[in-house]
């Protein structure tokens, strides 16, 4: 295989790991934007999410968010962005932010809701306020599912990072696209290994870390539902 | 024909500006009917573009996953894998898949076509899963008390029942893959993504707009299209709450005996 060569001799030079603006650069970049687009959405969802399931209300709400983001191209959002003056990095997080938000939302509604509410009558009925009931009962069981939604969100965000690299921004799309340009497909197979990699190692930490914040009670029901 | 006039610019109203002094930037609007009549062409091509090659997807897809999940379905031990493989292509990046296609295949419709089937599989595998697994089991056994074979009772009875599930599969499966297939411009073939791109590219902030916002009427029509053939398909699904009157009495019926044994 001529290209698979290309490509494992691409990745093979370490100059194109540690130059500037090489592999180690962009991933790290890559995981900064990553950073701050989940931290962004989870600021928004995470609250309106426990909220929401709390008081048990808004469940049509999150289901049509989530379908609408579902129709929506992210590629198209992100050049509006871009083309309406948040240029590169800006444009990529943002829209990132707003596709991870339905993920971690619905997620997150969902296990504060679907609390058994015996379990919500015996924090009452001990004499719980309603915020302490939120914090020692419903939020630990509900934990699980939140992570699970972190997850998706974080691994989703990894996933659309890269089109950052078409409106000017950085990330690991940027050796990706230049590549295409100039069509080096050894190159272009090389960075899309890079990052299908990346996406799927985090998938698995993230994995491992989902069964460590589960309480320990809770897993063998978590893994059935996973 | 307008003249050229030395030393200045001719806007095209009759008026001249002369050299030297500082015209308006054009205007951008993010919405013009003037744009999309006039660039209906390329707009329609790219929508036909667009339409048809998620239909295919979902075609091809369709056809690899039933036999999956029938699979999977009836050898247990097979679940697992067919679903963690599903699963693995799904969590690889669209971008990221084509850049691993395209070295192989060229450029053009074909590592689309391939990426966008991946993807539809995971969806389509699961739902059809989680169909088949629903049926119920009194009503296989009934089936197989029948004398039902094996395969008519997968054709009869079981397909028919996870039908619903199938077909909320195929919708969210065409709503992502109508949205996934503008990715597909990094291979050349991105349907209205490639005009979305081309706007940018331009500056043009309509032709960012319009595409974007025909790729979204497109999902919803397929998704409202896609319904009503499941309300055709499913004509006991259309009477009273869900259930034809002649399913519902057998209910009633099927409950006498139920409660004895209870109580039994």
């Amino acid at each position: 295989m001529n290209i698979l060569d290309d490509a494992l001799t691409w990745l093979n030079d370490p100059l194109n790991w540690t130059a500037p603006g090489g592999l180690i650069d962009r991933t790290g970049e890559h995981l900064a934007m990553t950073g701050i687009a989940v931290l962004l959405a989870a600021l928004v969802a995470l609250p309106l999410g426990i909220w929401l399931g709390h008081t048990g209300r808004g469940a049509a709400a999150t289901i049509v968010a989530a379908n609408t983001t579902r129709a929506l191209p992210t590629f198209g959002i992100l050049l509006i962005l871009a083309a309406g003056g948040l240029f590169g990095d800006r444009a990529a997080i943002i829209g990132a932010a707003v596709f991870a938000v339905p993920l971690i939302l619905s997620n997150t509604y969902t296990g504060v809701a679907g609390v058994d509410p015996a379990a919500r009558d015996a924090a009452r009925g001990m004499g719980m306020a309603p915020l302490r009931s939120l914090w020692i009962v419903e939020l630990p069981l509900a934990v699980p599912l939140i992570a699970a939604g972190l997850r998706t969100a974080i691994v989703q965000v990894v996933a659309t990072i890269p089109l950052a690299a078409f409106v000017g921004g950085g990330g690991l799309g940027v050796p990706l696209r230049a590549g295409f340009a100039t069509q080096r497909y050894g190159q272009v197979l090389a960075l899309g290994l890079v990052i299908a990699l990346l996406c799927l190692a985090i998938d698995g930490l993230l994995s491992l870390v989902q069964r460590a914040v589960t309480p320990r009670p809770l897993r063998a029901s978590a893994r059935v539902r996973g | 024909m307008a003249p050229t006039l030395p030393g200045g610019t001719h806007t095209g109203a009759r008026t001249w500006v002369p050299a030297g002094t500082f015209e308006r930037m054009p205007p951008n609007p993010w919405f013009s009917w003037d744009y999309v009549v006039n660039n209906w062409d390329e707009l329609s091509t790219a929508l036909v573009q667009h339409t048809t090659i998620t239909l295919q997807a979902i075609l091809i897809a369709l056809v690899i996953a039933l036999p999956l999940a029938v699979l999977a379905h009836n050898v247990r031990w097979l679940a697992a894998p067919v679903l963690g493989t599903a699963g693995v292509l799904y969590t690889v990046p669209s971008l990221a898949l084509f850049a691993i296609l395209v070295p192989f295949t060229g450029i053009g419709r074909t590592p689309v076509l391939i990426g966008l089937v991946m993807y539809a599989l995971l969806i389509l595998v699961r739902n059809a899963l989680v169909g088949l697994q629903g049926v119920d089991p009194d009503v296989r056994d009934a089936a197989t008390g029948l004398g039902y074979g094996r395969w008519r009772l997968l054709v009869a009875v079981e397909l028919p029942n996870a039908l619903p599930s199938i077909i909320t599969g195929v919708r969210l499966a065409t709503v992502t893959t109508v949205a996934l297939v503008t990715v597909g411009f990094v291979a050349g073939y991105g349907g209205l993504g490639t005009v979305m791109f081309r706007g940018f590219r331009s500056s043009y902030n309509a032709q960012i707009l319009t595409a974007t916002l025909l790729c979204v009427v497109l999902a919803v029509v397929l998704d409202v299209a896609l319904y009503l053939l499941g309300r055709a398909l499913m004509p006991w699904s259309r009477t009273g709450s869900g259930e034809s009157r002649r399913v519902r009495r057998a209910r009633l019926r099927a409950r006498t005996p139920g409660t004895l044994e209870g109580a039994a």
